[in-house]
């Protein structure tokens, strides 16, 4: 059955998750914890390229192990940043929360390397099915009801995932391997609807609604863990399956606009960065759409990238959360003195999604940019470099300076509770603080993984090259001018911000409504209907069988009973009892039955 | 240390906003010296101080638009994009 001795990274963690409850409390514990993820990083590191893991199902041939460059450098990021993340939540005593951040991410390394749609989406659904309960964990008064908007917009985007797979399988004559779509410049229906199944995972709008809703309500180590695999995986999936769709060019580039206007709304520092992931994953989209070898390496690497500072960005403000309890701006401010670590390490985070150079965004965002530029389609890539100065201005400048200096708005008991954080956070932080500096600087770290080799060694040599030094410096610096220049209009307001979800949660209403107007209506209208049409008459029959049975059936049954006892009274008054007056009746009757007789 | 530094420069803020300003000029200098343009792709890439001006206009257009977008009455003034916190709640 299995064609070689292939151990699946998935597996690892898997089988690692289920044993966790079996562990000690204590130092064992952790080690254990670290080892897991660990030894899952270590399987994937020495992987060769080739197809492993394949398997008869009916009539199917499954494969679990593809492993060519793309899948290994994503599966290379995705389990680095599992391990930082479990780190990071080392002081998490519950095993539930390791067990689904675990299994959501085997479920991510299951896609990334399924050879085929059946598998992809087996692990599909099981990352959704894992990370729900990441939100259910947090046990707010708002975690359940989000966590149900959650899974069921997921269960949506797989239901759409799966009729592509069918229509696809049946257009194709069984063809269920998961490679380039041959029809992407001119995609059927069953196209379509897998790349709006993948979409669905990647938060393009106007199907992000999730995102924020989700990840600004999850705990605080799953929100790290959440940031970093949906989405991605999706791009993977996306990269793998719709390289050179070009509606995703527009799509990308609008979702990376998208996202940064919501991120000037937002008051709430976990769904501010989620609406930059919106905004960065309109990147890598509209990279994916480009389709060229430079803008899928462009994807791919800012994929790497944006794991670890989104990670990195969703510790810091994950820590403010889990020190304070508050994730407003509204009630922060000012606490450089109480969380001076944790300012650093946000502080590299938001360096990094800005591609400030030297900082890991700067040599893997400008590459999808370059590659827009490259196909001249300048509309894209002006529109993705005014996103750019967005990113700067608000994870750059504004989730820093609104938590960490600005008026002071924490209460007493806020600014009481603030410091940094417990070691294992500060450590995660760190961890992936150095590889966002580490990948800025020593970058062919990076490019060396990247899927077109030929390509990235032709960027690697323009990367730090004056021109975009200097323009990449001036946007930025000159970003932050205006920043400073218009701090007022930015100052945190107490509000949300609607925005798609609201179709689905007041849909939801609307559901509730209709069932409790509408249908009630109807169904007291068929109360009623019954009652005059149905009842009614019953009543009436019943009424009448109640009259018959008093008066016809009692009155025969009694009739019989008074004659009967009529008949018993006029025999007891001829019964006397007197022996001489019955002797004569008897005497008399035989005496007349004779008489007849005779005269006969 | 970190606090120490943060304070040491707050107590001199004058005259870090005035680096900070030296420092916007010379990258200017820089860019319109020194710096080889020929990579450039389009035409405005080559007028002087592109870049700067589009990461300020950037930045201006972003705040405004946003601020706009999330404060303007939507729909015959009856909604907002930036609603109360309680919105959903009622």
């Amino acid at each position: 059955m299995i064609s070689s001795l292939w151990v699946h990274p998935a597996l690892i963690l898997i089988l690692g998750a289920l044993v966790l409850p079996f562990i000690q409390r204590g130092p064992l514990r952790k080690i254990y914890l670290l080892a897991v993820p660990c030894l899952a990083f270590g399987f994937m590191y020495f992987m060769e390229p080739g197809t492993y893991a394949t398997m008869q199902f009916m009539d199917w041939q499954l494969t679990f192990g593809e492993v060519d460059p793309l899948s290994k450098v994503f599966a290379y990021i995705m389990t680095l940043m599992c391990i930082i993340g479990t780190i990071y939540g080392l002081h998490v005593e519950e095993d539930a929360q390791h067990i689904a951040a675990w299994i959501y991410v085997a479920g991510s390394l299951g896609v990334i390397f399924a050879g085929d749609y059946l598998v992809l989406f087996l692990f599909w659904e099981l990352m959704a099915f894992a990370s729900v309960f990441l939100i259910w964990f947090r046990r707010g008064p708002k975690s359940m009801a989000t966590g149900y908007r959650y899974i069921l917009v997921h269960t949506f985007g797989g239901l759409v995932l799966l009729a592509g797979i069918v229509l696809r399988y049946q257009a194709t004559g069984g063809d269920i391997s998961f490679t380039l779509m041959e029809d992407v410049a001119n995609p059927s229906l069953a196209t379509y609807l897998i790349m709006i199944g993948f979409i669905l995972n990647a938060a393009v709008p106007p199907l992000h609604a999730w995102l924020p809703d989700a990840y600004g309500e999850a705990t605080v180590t799953g929100a790290v863990f959440m940031c970093a695999f949906t989405t991605k995986t999706a791009i993977y999936a996306l990269a793998r399956s719709c390289a050179g769709m070009e509606v995703l060019i527009p799509l990308g580039v609008f979702m990376a606009l998208y996202g940064v206007v919501y991120a000037v709304l937002e008051n709430d520092c976990r769904r501010l960065l989620a609406y930059h992931i919106v905004s960065q994953v309109g990147y890598m989209v509209a990279g994916v759409g480009i389709g060229t070898a430079m803008a899928i390496n462009g994807s791919v690497a800012h994929a790497f990238a944006h794991i670890l500072y989104k990670g990195l960005l969703f510790m810091g403000c994950g820590s403010v959360l889990y020190m304070t309890g508050e994730s407003k701006f509204s009630e922060l401010g000012g606490l450089y003195k109480k969380m001076p670590r944790t300012f650093v390490f946000t502080l590299i985070g938001g360096l990094s999604i800005s591609a400030f150079p030297l900082f890991s965004g700067f040599v893997s965002k400008s590459m999808i940019v370059a590659a827009g530029f490259s196909e001249h389609l300048y509309w894209a890539a002006f529109l993705l470099t005014l996103a750019s100065a967005g990113t700067f201005l608000h994870t750059g400048l504004k989730v820093p300076y609104f938590i960490w200096f600005g008026k002071n708005n924490c209460s007493n008991e806020t600014w009481e509770k603030a410091a940094d954080p417990p070691a294992n956070m500060q450590w995660a932080m760190g961890i992936a603080a150095f590889f966002c500096i580490f990948i800025g600087i020593y970058f062919p770290y990076l490019y060396k993984m990247l899927p077109f080799q030929e390509e990235a060694q032709h960027y690697a040599k323009v990367v730090y090259g004056s021109y975009h030094l200097s323009e990449s410096l001036q946007i930025l610096l000159f970003t932050a001018l205006g920043f400073f220049l218009l701090i007022k209009k930015l100052a945190p307001e107490p509000t949300i911000s609607i925005d798609l979800d609201w179709f689905y949660r007041f849909g939801g209403r609307g559901f509730q409504w209709l069932a409790s107007k509408p249908i009630q209506s109807v169904d007291n209208g068929v109360n009623e209907g019954y009652r005059y049409l149905g009842l009614i008459p019953l009543m009436t029959a019943a009424r009448f069988w109640s009259w018959f049975d008093w008066h016809v059936i009692d009155g025969v049954v009694d009739g019989i009973a008074r004659s009967v006892r009529s008949v018993g009274s006029q025999g007891r008054r001829l019964q006397s009892g007197q022996l001489q007056n019955g002797l004569l009746c008897a005497a008399s009757v035989v005496a007349v039955i004779l008489i007849v007789y005779v005269m006969n | 240390m970190i606090v120490q530094l943060i304070d040491f420069l707050r107590d001199r803020l004058k005259i870090v906003v005035w680096l900070c300003y030296v420092g916007l000029a010379l990258l200017v200098a820089w860019d319109l010296v020194f710096v080889d343009k020929h990579h450039a792709h389009t035409a405005p890439e080559h007028w002087p101080l592109f870049w700067s001006l589009f990461g300020f206009g950037a930045c201006a257009l972003i705040i405004i638009v946003s601020k706009w977008f999330g404060h303007c009455h939507w729909f015959g003034g009856k909604f907002t994009i930036m609603n109360r916190e309680d919105y959903y709640d009622k």
